[in-house]
């Protein structure tokens, strides 16, 4: 018999939104399990070498994997109950959850869960895109971040968004070259702190161009790009190769919703969050009572919104527990939804303005 | 090949283990993860696709993919950017599904 282990809140998804739900639940007195795949945490931070910009709350100046460092000790200290290694299989509709660790089944219960677990690269599709060589852009960072491995010598990278700039100049600071940086739009996408390192390194950046083939025996040996037109077609005749060994692939991400689908929550298609995404109220509540949603896996942003949809899920969680001061969870999840707000205005943030709006509409088509 | 020097970064490596690929003696860090270790030495094909034999690689690093799988102390399907290295591994190409039958 597979005994039952019971906590007020679980966490889903050790990273960047996943922590400050943790340590926000744990402050406020509930019994809280973290649950991550990894063997450490901080999900995607563990590899960012960048240093985090904005306000300094949120955490300005400090490196992404330092960020993971210290939210991790956070939640340790705060009494956080961690599992690492361990994948959550099922949720089942009397909100117990079914947990692999060490080939071994743990049976799990909650009042409260904080869905955090982020997003999956999306793929493109070309001749050829399966060789050894053609990686996901995270794939490259996990392997030079965190392992320290070069991925090869020369690489071609392709999306201009801010995964495709950052790992662009991480290449070079692992020690390899990069050739160029393609993008199918007619403008770079990321942030222009990023975009301007990569310039500084002499990286060309190819705007309205896309890969059309990848060519090699056995692993990539070289690739073909081409320039496309307003709709989006390579154009005959503007074809040019470059000689590689690797292929990053920083064309965009989708939500990792699998566990929402199956605890039966309302979802709604909004590419400009990234696929499908929850439906949810403004403390981040799904359309199942009591299951939050923060991060990545409720519309495709970045760490620093990340961190700030953790807190306020995280605080919405125990406001729903009933821990904490009332008083005192509400005026911070104010704090965390004002800040969120001044985060995603201006042109940047647009896009996922621009989604959050879709998403509300859908919501109420329906 | 591995990073000797980052602006930013310090590797933590365990202590160098000694294992076999498709027979080959190979050394790595103890728990890296194999698909780490390999690259590191340059193998860049890791398997072969069941139906159209087509060469396999590392891709997602992270467990999701499954284009990483390989048969390692004999059983197959073993995701190896996430199974870490450990002293006297045999890992070998997989080509194909990959029977259970056969690493019983």
């Amino acid at each position: 018999m597979i005994s039952l282990r019971a906590y007020d809140a679980i966490v889903i998804g050790g990273g960047p939104a996943g922590l400050p739900a943790a340590i926000e639940l744990a402050s406020c007195g509930a019994k809280v399990a973290m649950i991550d795949r990894e063997d450490r945490l901080g999900g995607q931070l563990t590899k960012q070498t960048h240093m985090f910009f904005g306000s300094q709350s949120q955490r300005a100046g400090t490196r992404g994997v330092d960020i993971a460092g210290i939210l991790a000790k956070e939640a340790l200290e705060k009494g956080v109950e961690v599992y690492l290694g361990a994948t959550v299989l099922g949720y089942y509709d009397d909100r117990v959850i079914a947990v692999e660790k060490d080939e071994r089944f743990i049976k799990m219960k909650a009042t409260a869960y904080v869905v955090a677990t982020g997003a999956s690269e999306k793929m493109l599709a070309f001749p050829n895109n399966d060789l050894p060589g053609v990686y996901g852009a995270g794939a490259i960072q996990t392997l030079m971040n965190v392992h320290g491995v070069m991925p090869g010598k020369r690489a071609l990278m392709v999306g201009a968004g801010n995964i495709g700039l950052i790992i662009s100049y991480q290449l070079v600071q692992a020690g390899v070259e990069v050739a160029a940086i393609v993008e199918a739009a007619p403008r770079i996408g990321g942030y222009w702190v990023h975009a301007s390192k990569v310039r500084r390194l002499g990286i060309p950046v190819l705007t309205s161009h896309t890969v059309t083939q990848v060519h090699g025996t056995d692993a990539v040996e070289r690739v073909t790009v081409a320039r496309v037109d307003d709709s989006w077609s390579p154009v005959p005749g503007t074809e040019r190769d470059f000689d590689v060994d690797v292929v990053g692939l920083a064309v965009g991400l989708s939500p990792l919703t699998e566990l929402l689908w199956q605890a039966g929550c309302a979802m709604r298609f909004v590419p400009a969050l990234g696929g499908h995404v929850p439906v949810r109220n403004e403390n981040l509540e799904t359309s199942v009572d009591g299951l939050f949603v923060a991060g990545d896996v409720a519309g495709v942003e970045e760490a620093s919104s990340a961190m700030l949809e953790g807190r306020l899920a995280g605080l919405a969680a125990a406001l729903k527990l009933g821990r904490g001061s009332v008083t005192g969870v509400m005026k911070a999840m104010e704090e965390a939804r004002l800040e969120l707000e001044s985060l995603r205005a201006g042109p940047v943030g647009d896009k996922i303005r621009k989604g959050l709006e879709a998403l509300a509409r859908e919501a109420m088509a329906s | 090949m591995r990073i000797t020097h980052h602006p930013i970064l310090e590797f933590q490596r365990g202590r160098k283990v000694r294992f076999t690929f498709d027979g080959r003696e190979m050394e790595g860090y103890e728990g890296e993860p194999i698909a780490a270790a390999l690259h590191a030495a340059g193998v860049r094909v890791l398997r072969h696709s069941p139906k159209l034999n087509r060469p396999r690689g590392f891709f997602c690093a992270i467990g999701n993919c499954s284009s990483c799988l390989m048969k390692v102390d004999g059983v197959p399907n073993v995701r190896v950017c996430v199974e870490r290295l450990r002293e006297g591994m045999q890992v070998q190409t997989q080509v194909g599904k990959g029977d259970l039958l056969e690493s019983v």
